[in-house]
C-alpha cells in the first residue's frame, strides 16, 4: 500500500443526542397544536433527548489499534457511526483524516433480490470504485466466498452460512487507511470463522488505524493496543489495551494461548 | 489479497479528510450542502442503477415487465378518452392526444411526490452504515420516476401517431421546460424526503393534496372551459408546471404568464427546498 498522508482521528467534546420522537410526539398534530397554544419554543427545549455521548475526547495516529468495550447501550456503536460521519456531533468537533471504512451493518447494501455477482458490483460502486477495480473486486469476493454457481442466482435463495460468507467477504475486500469495526464481525459459523479470522486479520495489519467495538475479551487483548471503557455514553476509563479490558472485566485477563496467529504489528 | 484502487476523493481516497463541527454557523452548514449536492452528482451513475434497480425488482417474474404501466395507461386514456369526449361533448381527435399527455405527465408529477416522501425513511439501513450524499437517495428517486413516465411515453406516441398529429417546431420549448422540471424534481424529493422523514403524517396529507390538484387543474378538462376565468389558472402552480411542456408538445405556445409563473414557483420551491435542506442536512440521519 502506497503511503500517502497519514491518517488520524481529532475528537474533542463531542456529544451525540438523540432526539425521541416516539408515538405521538413525532406528528405534525403536535407541533402544529404546540404553536397555536404558544409552547413550541418551550417545547423545542424540552424535547427528549437520548444522550448517546457525553463530551467524548480522544485522539488516534497512525498505528493506534483502539478497542471499545463497555455494556449493551453504552454507546459504542453511535461513537463508530460519529467516526464514520453518519451522525454529525452537537457538540464538539470531530476530524478524520485518510479512507474510512465503516463495517457497521453485516447485510449493509445487500439487496435479497439481486444476485450475488449483482451486489459485489452495486457495493463497489457505493465505493466509487473504477471498472478495473469493479472486476477485480468481483473476483476476489466470489473466490473467498466460496459461491460457484450460485453467484449468478438472487441472494434470496442462498443459505444462511452462504450469506454470511458474502457479506464478510464483501466488506472485507475494501482496505481503508481508517477501519471501524462492529462486533457482529467476530461472530460466524465454526467452519468459516478460521478462514475469516485469517482475512480480517490481513486487513486489520493493513489499516493504520482501527476501531474496534466488541464484547469479546481476546479481541482487545489480540488486536488492540489501547482501549476505551464507555459507560452511558462517557468515556470511563482510557488506557493501554490489557489495563483497561482488566478493570473492565474486573478480574485479569486471561493470556494469549500460544498457537493462535501472532497479534499484527503497527504499522 | 486484492488492493483496491479508489477514484472517489471521497470517503475512501487516502486524502480524505472529514471534518464535523457543532459549531454549525450559516457559512458552515451552507458550505456542507453545498458538498452533499456536489458528491451526490459526482455518483449520478450509482443513483441511475438504484433507481433502474427499483423498475426491475418492482417487475421481477412478471410477463410484460414495467409495459404493463404502459398498458395500463394506454387502457385508462382510451377508456377516459371516450367517456369524457362525450360528456364534454369535444371530438374524439382533438380530445384524446391532450388527454393521453395530461394523463402521463400528471401521473408522473404525482407519483414523483408521493415517493419524494419516502426518499429517505426508504433508505433508512444505508443511511445508517455509510456516509453518503443525501442528494444520492433523492436522485434515485428520481431517475426511477422518470423510467416510469419513459414507458408512458410509448402511449403518448401512440396517440399521437393514430391521429397524425405531430406538434410543430414549438415542441423545442420542452427542452428548457424539462430541465426546470429536472431541478425542481430534485427540489421537491429533497423537501419532502426530509419534512417526511421528521413528520411522519406528511404523506397521507401529500396524497390528499394531489388528488385534490388533479380535479382542481385542467387534466381531464380543457383549460379552455375555463373561458373568462382562464387568467386564474397561472396560479395554480400544478397548471404551470404542467403546461409549459403539455402546451409545446401540443403545438400551442404557452402564454408568458404561465412562463412566468411555471418560473416563479420553481424559484420559491427551490428556495424552500434549499433553506431547508441548509438547516436540517446533518439532523437527517437521527429521523429516518
Amino acid at each position: 500500500m502506497t503511503m500517502g498522508s497519514t491518517a488520524r482521528i481529532d475528537v474533542s467534546g463531542v456529544s451525540v443526542f438523540f432526539p425521541l420522537y416516539h408515538g405521538t410526539n413525532r406528528s405534525l398534530k403536535k407541533t402544529v397544536f404546540a404553536a397555536a397554544s404558544g409552547r413550541l419554543g418551550q417545547d423545542s427545549h424540552n424535547r427528549v433527548v437520548v444522550q448517546a455521548l457525553r463530551d467524548i475526547s480522544f485522539t488516534l495516529n497512525s498505528g493506534d489499534r483502539l478497542g471499545l468495550v463497555g455494556s449493551n447501550g453504552a454507546g459504542k456503536t453511535t461513537l463508530l457511526r460519529t467516526l464514520a460521519g453518519i451522525y454529525e456531533p452537537v457538540m464538539g468537533r470531530l476530524r478524520v483524516q485518510g479512507s474510512l471504512n465503516a463495517l457497521l451493518d453485516p447485510n449493509l447494501g445487500m439487496n435479497p433480490d439481486l444476485t450475488g455477482r449483482e451486489n459485489i458490483r452495486l457495493r463497489g460502486q457505493y465505493n466509487g470504485l473504477t471498472a478495473p477495480a469493479l472486476r477485480r473486486l468481483e473476483g476476489d469476493v466470489a473466490e473467498f466466498a466460496e459461491l460457484g454457481d450460485f453467484l449468478d442466482l438472487p441472494v434470496r435463495i442462498y443459505s444462511s452460512g452462504m450469506v454470511v460468507r458474502l457479506a464478510f467477504a464483501l466488506a472485507t475486500a475494501i482496505r481503508p487507511q481508517i477501519l471501524l469495526m462492529d462486533e457482529w464481525f467476530l461472530a460466524g459459523d465454526a467452519n468459516f470463522i478460521e478462514k475469516a479470522r485469517v482475512r480480517l486479520e490481513d486487513m486489520v495489519r493493513g489499516a493504520e488505524i482501527l476501531v474496534l467495538s466488541t464484547h469479546a475479551e481476546a479481541a482487545v487483548r489480540d488486536w488492540c493496543t489501547r482501549a476505551i471503557w464507555m459507560e452511558q455514553g462517557q468515556i470511563k476509563e482510557d488506557g493501554p489495551a490489557l489495563e483497561v479490558l482488566e478493570s473492565y472485566l474486573g478480574r485479569p485477563v486471561q493470556a494469549k494461548p500460544p498457537e493462535l496467529v501472532p497479534a499484527p504489528e503497527t504499522v | 489479497m486484492t488492493l483496491l484502487a479508489q477514484t472517489r476523493p471521497d470517503p475512501l481516497a487516502r486524502n480524505a479528510v472529514l471534518e464535523l463541527t457543532s459549531d454549525m454557523s450559516a457559512g458552515i452548514r451552507t458550505r456542507m450542502a453545498v458538498q452533499d449536492i456536489v458528491d451526490g452528482f459526482r455518483l449520478f451513475r450509482l443513483g441511475a442503477v438504484l433507481g433502474w434497480l427499483d423498475i426491475r425488482l418492482r417487475y421481477r417474474g412478471s410477463v410484460l415487465g414495467p409495459f404493463w404501466l404502459t398498458l395500463s395507461t394506454a387502457v385508462m386514456v382510451a377508456a377516459l378518452g371516450l367517456l369524457y369526449s362525450t360528456l364534454f361533448k369535444i371530438e374524439l381527435r382533438s380530445y384524446l392526444p391532450f388527454l393521453a399527455l395530461s394523463l402521463v405527465l400528471w401521473n408522473f408529477f404525482s407519483a414523483l411526490v408521493t415517493d419524494g416522501c419516502t426518499c429517505f425513511t426508504e433508505s433508512e439501513a444505508m443511511i445508517r452504515s455509510m456516509r453518503m450524499p443525501y442528494v444520492l437517495y433523492a436522485i434515485r428517486v428520481a431517475v426511477r420516476n422518470v423510467l416510469v413516465l419513459a414507458h408512458n411515453i410509448i402511449v403518448i406516441v401512440g396517440v399521437f401517431a393514430i391521429f397524425w398529429m405531430w406538434p410543430g417546431k414549438v415542441a423545442v420549448l420542452v427542452l428548457p421546460a424539462l430541465l426546470l422540471w429536472a431541478v425542481d424534481a430534485i427540489a421537491v424529493i429533497v423537501l419532502l424526503g426530509a419534512f417526511c422523514s421528521r413528520f411522519r403524517d406528511i404523506p397521507p396529507i401529500v396524497g390528499s393534496i394531489m388528488q385534490l390538484a388533479f380535479f382542481m387543474s385542467p387534466i381531464i378538462w380543457k383549460p379552455e372551459l375555463l373561458a373568462s376565468k382562464s387568467w386564474t389558472l397561472p396560479l395554480n402552480p400544478f397548471y404551470s408546471l404542467l403546461e409549459i411542456v403539455r402546451g409545446p408538445l401540443l403545438g400551442e405556445m404557452p402564454t408568458k404568464y404561465t412562463f412566468a409563473s411555471a418560473i416563479l414557483y420553481s424559484l420559491l420551491l427551490c428556495v424552500i427546498s434549499w433553506l431547508l435542506f441548509v438547516r436540517v442536512r446533518g439532523r437527517l440521519a437521527f429521523w429516518v
